[in-house]
C-alpha cells in the first residue's frame, strides 16, 4: 500500500494553515491623485504589499496544497481527469496566439486557419456536420445548444408550442439547468430498471410539445443506449431534436459517432475528452457540432474557408452570440494540439483503453456494480457506508475518491472513472484503495481524513454562516 | 516486465505507433488485464450495436510532439505582427513573469473543482483571497470565483436582477454604445426570462443623469453603466445616477475591471448594487478573448448569485479552512431551479489574477491605473497636434483609450495605419479610437509618425 501525506503549512499563531496574505500583510494606501477631481477617484485601496520571493512562496506552498492529476489518479466518474500533455501548454503560449479579438480577420488567418481547423477535426469526431467553438464551457455549450434548437423550432413556427426539453433523471445538474435558462420547461425522464432509458416512458413523454430530448451517451452509468437508434426514431418523429451530451465521449472515440447514432446537436467537454487542463475549475471549452440542417442557426461568427482564406461569417439565421469573443481560445489551441498529436490511431485507442482500464479497476475491487456492462466509468455502492464518507478515507492512500452520491439509481454511489492515462500498477494501487477503506472499520473510515493537508471540513456551517473574504473574516474578530 | 514496457514506450514516441502516447500500458499490461476481467479483446467491451459502430477515419495523421509545435507554431506565425491600440473592453498589461511559474505549477492547474475540499486547500485559499480582492475593489460583500467574460457577467447579473425580490421591473438598460457582443450575449441569458434589452441615450459613450431619469420608470429592473465607458472615459456624476436608480428601485449594474478600479471611485460608495467585467486584464490579457468574468454584488443577493462561492470554515483540528459553499444554490444540486448552469467556469484565469495583484501589491495597482489616465491624455494632446486629427472626440477624463475625429476617410486610414503595422479601431464614420498602455507605450511614437504620414 502506497504512504501518503499531503504538505501542510501550519503556522505557528495562525487560525488557519499557510496564513492569508492579508495576514502576512495589510497595507493602506492613500489614492491622492491631483489630475483627476476628487469624486471621481477612491479614498484607499487595502491590500497585502508583499516582495516577490514572499509572494512566490506564498503560492507554491499553496501548491504544495493541493492535489492535481500530476500529484496522482482522479477518477472522478464523468469528469476525465486524465494527463494534461505540457507541450500543448507551451504552444497556448505562443505570443502570436494572444493577439487582439478586434484584429481584423485578413491580419489573423493564421488564428482562423487553426480554428477552423478545429471546426473540422470535431465536425468528423463527432459525425456532425458544423461545428462552433464559442461555448466557453460545457454547460455552455447545452446552452447554446438549447438555443439553437429553439431557433430552429421558432423558423419552423412552432416556437410557442414546443416548450419541453426532455432530460433523464440520471443527467448532469447542468442539462436541467441549460435548458431551464434557455426558458424551457423541464420534463425528467425516469430510467429503466437495468438503467437505461425506458422507451415506453420516452415514447409517453414526447409529443407536440417537446423540443429535445437530452442524452448522455454512454449514460452516466457507463452503459451505452443500445436503443439509441429508437430513441432518435421516437424523439424525431414527434418533431423533436436529439441532443448529445459528451460529457462521456472519451469511451466513443473511433469507435461510434453521435451524428451517426441520429443526433441533431452535441457539445464536446475539451476539457475532458481531448486533455485540456482543467485548471481547478476552468476555463474549458463546449464546442457544439449539429447537422447540415441546424448550421444556419450557429453563433456567430463560425469561421469559413474560401480559396485559401479564413473569413469570419454570420450564419443565415445564427442565434446570436453566447460568448463576448470567440470562446476560451487559449484552450482551444490545446485542444487542436492534442487531437494532432494522437490522430485516428491515437483517438482509437483512447477509447480502447479508457474502457479497459474501467474494466480492470471494476474486476479490482470488492465492491458491488450493480450496472453493466459499462465502459470508461462504472458506479459502485459504498453499501453500508456513507459515499461520502468512504471518499474522505480513499484520501488518506494518497488518490482522489470518485464522484460520490450520484447517479442516485445506485445507492451511496462511487461513480469512477479511471481514463486511459492510468498504468495498471497505478489501478491496482487505486483498487488497494478502494479495498482498504471497505475493509476498514467504521470508527477509522469517520475520522479520514489524517493525511490531507486539511481535515474533515464542516460544509453545514460554512453555508450557514458564510464569510467569503478576508473583510469578512475580521469584521467577526 | 519493465524490459517490455520500456521498449514499447520507446516505439510510441517516433509518432508512427498505433496507439496514444499518454495511454501507459504495455502490451504484457493489457494482456494480463485483460485475462482478469475474462476477455479475449478489447472490443468485445464496448457494448454497441454493430449498426451505429464507427469503421471509418477521421483522416487525421498521429504526430510526434515535435511536429504538432511546428505545425502549430508555422500556422500562428500566419498571423501578422501588428502593433495593437486596440481596447474596447479588453486591454494589455504587462504580466509579471512570476504568474506564469506559479500558476503553472501543476499542482494547481491539473486539478479540478474542489468537491474534496481537505485536498485541495491550496487553490480554495487562492480563490477566497480572489474574492476578497474583488471585495476590496468594489467594496461590495460578496465576489464569486468567476464567470466565463464580462458578456456573460452581464448576462448573469440581468437574470439575476429578475431573482431578487426588492427589484420588480423587467427592462434591462444598457447603454447605446456597448459592444454588439456584450448585447448579444445578454440577449440570449435573457432569452428564457420574461427581461427586454433596451438601449439608453448616452452623449459619446457618457451617462447623463438627466438622459437617463427620463428613461427610468416603474418596470426597470436593471441599469448598466460603465466606467471607464467603451469610448475611454471615466464616468462622472455616478452618485447622482445611483441616486435616480435607487428611488427607481431598479438594479445598478456598474462594469469596470481591476485596474480601473484601484483608482476610480468604489462602486458601493456610488450605490451600485453589482459590478460585473473583464478580470482578466490582471493576470492574462487579451488572449484573443480568453478571459475571466468578474461578478460581485450586494450581501442581500447572496443566495441568488450565480457561480462557484468559496467560504472559510473549520476543520476537525479547528483549523481555519476553506470549502465551496452555498453549493444549493447550484446547478449540481438545485437542476433546473439553479441560480445559473454554470459548472466548469475561469478559475485557473482567477488565480493568475490573484497572483498578478499580489505581485503589484496597492501602490503597484494604484501606480498602474494612473499610468493609464496619464497615457491617452498625453498622446491625444500629442495626436491633436496634426492637422486633420482632433483628439479626444470629447473633453474629459480618459482610460486607457480615447476617440479621436478624423478628416481622412476612416476605413482608408486605418487600413494604411494597418500596413505601416498598427492595429487601431475604426468606430465609426469619423472617428477612430485608440487605447494606450504599458504594453505599448514604446511604440506610441512611432503611431503618432505613422498617423501624421498618413494624413499627410
Amino acid at each position: 500500500m502506497q504512504r501518503h501525506e499531503q504538505a501542510v503549512w501550519d503556522e505557528t499563531g495562525s487560525e488557519g494553515y499557510e496564513p492569508l496574505l492579508s495576514e502576512k500583510d495589510r497595507t493602506t494606501v492613500d489614492v491622492d491623485y491631483e489630475e483627476l477631481p476628487d469624486d471621481l477617484t477612491r479614498e484607499t485601496l487595502e491590500l497585502p504589499a508583499l516582495s516577490e520571493p514572499e509572494i512566490a512562496r506564498h503560492y507554491t506552498r499553496l501548491s504544495q496544497m493541493n492535489y492535481g492529476i500530476d500529484s496522482g489518479p482522479y477518477p472522478l466518474g464523468s469528469c476525465t481527469m486524465k494527463y494534461n500533455p505540457k507541450f500543448t501548454e507551451d504552444v497556448a503560449a505562443r505570443t502570436e496566439a494572444a493577439v487582439h479579438p478586434d484584429r481584423p480577420e485578413e491580419s489573423v488567418q493564421g488564428t482562423l486557419q487553426l480554428y477552423h481547423e478545429l471546426q473540422e477535426s470535431l465536425g468528423r469526431i463527432g459525425g456532425m456536420d458544423a461545428v462552433t467553438l464559442q461555448p466557453p464551457a460545457g454547460a455552455a455549450g447545452e446552452f447554446t445548444g438549447i438555443l439553437v434548437a429553439k431557433a430552429y423550432h421558432e423558423r419552423n413556427g412552432e416556437g410557442e408550442r414546443r416548450s419541453e426539453v426532455i432530460v433523464p433523471s440520471s443527467a448532469h445538474g447542468t442539462n436541467f439547468a441549460s435548458a431551464a435558462m434557455a426558458g424551457y420547461d423541464v420534463v425528467e425522464l425516469p430510467g429503466d430498471d437495468d438503467g437505461r432509458i425506458d422507451l415506453e416512458a420516452l415514447r409517453s413523454a414526447v409529443g407536440e410539445e417537446t423540443a429535445a430530448l437530452m442524452l448522455t451517451n454512454p449514460n452516466t452509468l457507463g452503459l451505452f443506449e443500445r436503443d439509441i437508434e429508437e430513441i432518435a426514431t421516437v424523439v424525431h418523429d414527434a418533431g423533436g431534436l436529439l441532443y448529445y451530451d459528451g460529457a462521456n465521449l472519451n469511451a466513443l472515440l473511433g469507435r461510434a459517432r453521435p451524428g451517426d447514432m441520429g443526433f441533431d446537436i452535441m457539445h464536446y467537454n475539451v476539457h475532458k475528452t481531448f486533455a485540456t487542463p482543467h485548471g481547478g475549475g476552468g476555463p474549458g471549452a463546449g464546442p457544439i457540432g449539429v447537422t447540415e440542417e441546424l448550421r444556419p442557426f450557429l453563433p456567430s461568427p463560425q469561421v469559413e474557408a474560401r480559396d485559401g482564406r479564413y473569413e469570419l461569417v454570420e450564419p443565415e439565421h445564427s442565434i446570436g452570440k453566447v460568448h463576448g469573443a470567440m470562446g476560451n481560445w487559449l484552450v482551444l489551441i490545446k485542444t487542436h494540439a492534442y487531437i494532432r498529436r494522437l490522430g485516428d490511431s491515437g483517438l482509437r485507442d483512447t477509447s480502447a483503453k479508457a474502457v479497459l482500464n474501467a474494466n480492470y479497476l471494476a474486476s479490482q475491487i470488492d465492491l458491488e456494480i450493480p450496472f453493466g456492462p459499462f465502459h470508461h466509468e462504472f458506479v459502485a455502492s459504498a453499501g453500508e457506508r456513507d459515499a461520502a464518507d468512504f471518499a474522505k478515507r480513499m484520501l488518506d492512500y494518497g488518490v482522489h475518491p470518485p464522484t460520490t452520491k450520484w447517479p442516485e439509481i445506485v445507492s451511496e454511489a462511487l461513480m469512477t472513472e479511471p481514463t486511459e492515462a492510468e498504468s495498471k500498477t497505478t489501478l491496482d494501487q487505486l483498487a488497494g484503495a478502494f479495498n482498504a477503506v471497505a475493509s476498514e472499520d467504521e470508527e477509522t473510515v469517520a475520522a479520514a481524513p489524517e493525511k490531507t493537508s486539511a481535515r474533515y471540513i464542516d460544509q453545514t456551517s460554512a453555508a450557514r454562516n458564510p464569510h467569503l473574504s478576508w473583510h469578512a473574516l475580521s469584521d467577526d474578530a | 516486465m519493465s524490459h517490455h514496457t520500456q521498449l514499447s514506450r520507446a516505439t510510441r514516441t517516433t509518432g508512427e505507433s498505433t496507439g496514444s502516447p499518454f495511454a501507459p500500458h504495455s502490451e504484457a499490461d493489457v494482456e494480463t488485464m485483460l485475462q482478469a476481467i475474462d476477455a479475449e479483446s478489447v472490443e468485445e467491451l464496448f457494448d454497441i450495436p454493430s449498426s451505429v459502430r464507427f469503421d471509418g477515419e477521421f483522416g487525421i495523421d498521429a504526430a510526434s510532439e515535435q511536429e504538432v509545435v511546428r505545425q502549430v507554431a508555422e500556422v500562428l506565425g500566419r498571423n501578422d505582427s501588428a502593433t495593437e491600440f486596440l481596447g474596447r473592453g479588453r486591454y494589455d498589461h504587462y504580466v509579471p513573469s512570476l504568474v506564469d511559474h506559479l500558476a503553472d505549477r501543476s499542482e494547481f492547474l491539473t486539478s479540478y473543482t474542489q468537491y474534496q475540499p481537505e485536498i485541495t486547500q491550496g487553490f480554495l485559499q487562492a480563490l477566497f483571497e480572489y474574492q476578497s480582492l474583488l471585495v476590496e475593489l468594489t467594496g461590495l460583500e460578496v465576489a464569486n470565483c468567476s464567470m466565463y467574460d464580462a458578456a456573460t457577467a452581464l448576462g448573469e447579473v440581468a437574470t439575476l436582477s429578475q431573482r431578487v425580490r426588492s427589484v420588480t421591473g423587467d427592462r434591462v438598460l444598457v447603454p447605446d454604445v456597448l459592444r454588439d457582443e456584450r448585447r448579444a450575449v445578454l440577449e440570449n441569458y435573457v432569452s428564457g426570462a420574461s427581461l427586454a434589452v433596451e438601449e439608453y441615450p448616452t452623449t459619446d459613450g457618457v451617462v447623463e443623469p438627466d438622459a437617463l431619469e427620463d428613461v427610468l420608470d416603474g418596470d426597470v429592473a436593471l441599469v448598466y453603466v460603465e466606467n471607464p465607458t467603451t469610448t475611454g472615459l471615466i464616468q462622472e456624476h455616478l452618485e447622482e445616477i445611483g441616486e435616480h436608480l435607487a428611488e427607481a428601485d431598479a438594479m445598478f449594474c456598474l462594469g469596470s475591471d481591476p485596474v480601473a478600479l484601484s483608482l476610480l471611485r468604489t462602486p458601493a460608495s456610488i450605490g451600485a448594487d453589482a459590478v460585473i467585467g473583464d478580470a482578466s486584464v490582471l493576470g492574462l490579457g487579451t488572449a484573443y478573448g480568453t478571459s475571466l468574468g468578474l461578478f460581485a454584488c450586494k450581501e442581500e443577493y447572496l443566495r441568488q448569485v450565480p457561480g462557484r462561492l468559496v467560504g472559510a470554515s473549520q476543520d476537525e483540528s479547528g483549523h481555519r479552512a476553506y470549502t465551496l459553499t452555498l453549493q444549493t444554490r447550484e446547478q449540481h444540486i438545485r437542476r433546473e431551479r439553479a441560480t445559473s448552469n454554470i459548472c466548469t467556469n475561469q478559475a485557473w484565469v482567477a488565480l493568475r489574477t490573484a497572483i498578478h495583484a499580489a505581485v503589484l501589491g496597492p501602490d503597484g495597482l494604484v501606480d498602474l491605473a494612473k499610468n493609464c489616465h496619464r497615457l491617452p491624455e498625453a498622446l491625444a494632446r500629442e495626436l491633436d497636434e496634426i492637422e486633420g486629427i482632433a483628439a479626444p472626440v470629447r473633453d474629459g477624463y480618459h482610460f486607457r483609450e480615447f476617440r479621436a475625429s478624423v478628416e481622412p476617410d476612416v476605413a482608408d486610414l486605418v487600413s494604411e495605419l494597418y500596413a505601416e503595422g498598427f492595429a487601431v479601431h475604426a468606430t465609426d464614420a469619423d472617428t477612430i479610437q485608440i487605447c494606450v498602455t504599458d504594453a505599448n507605450e514604446n511604440q506610441a511614437e512611432e503611431l503618432v509618425a505613422a498617423i501624421e504620414e498618413v494624413v499627410a
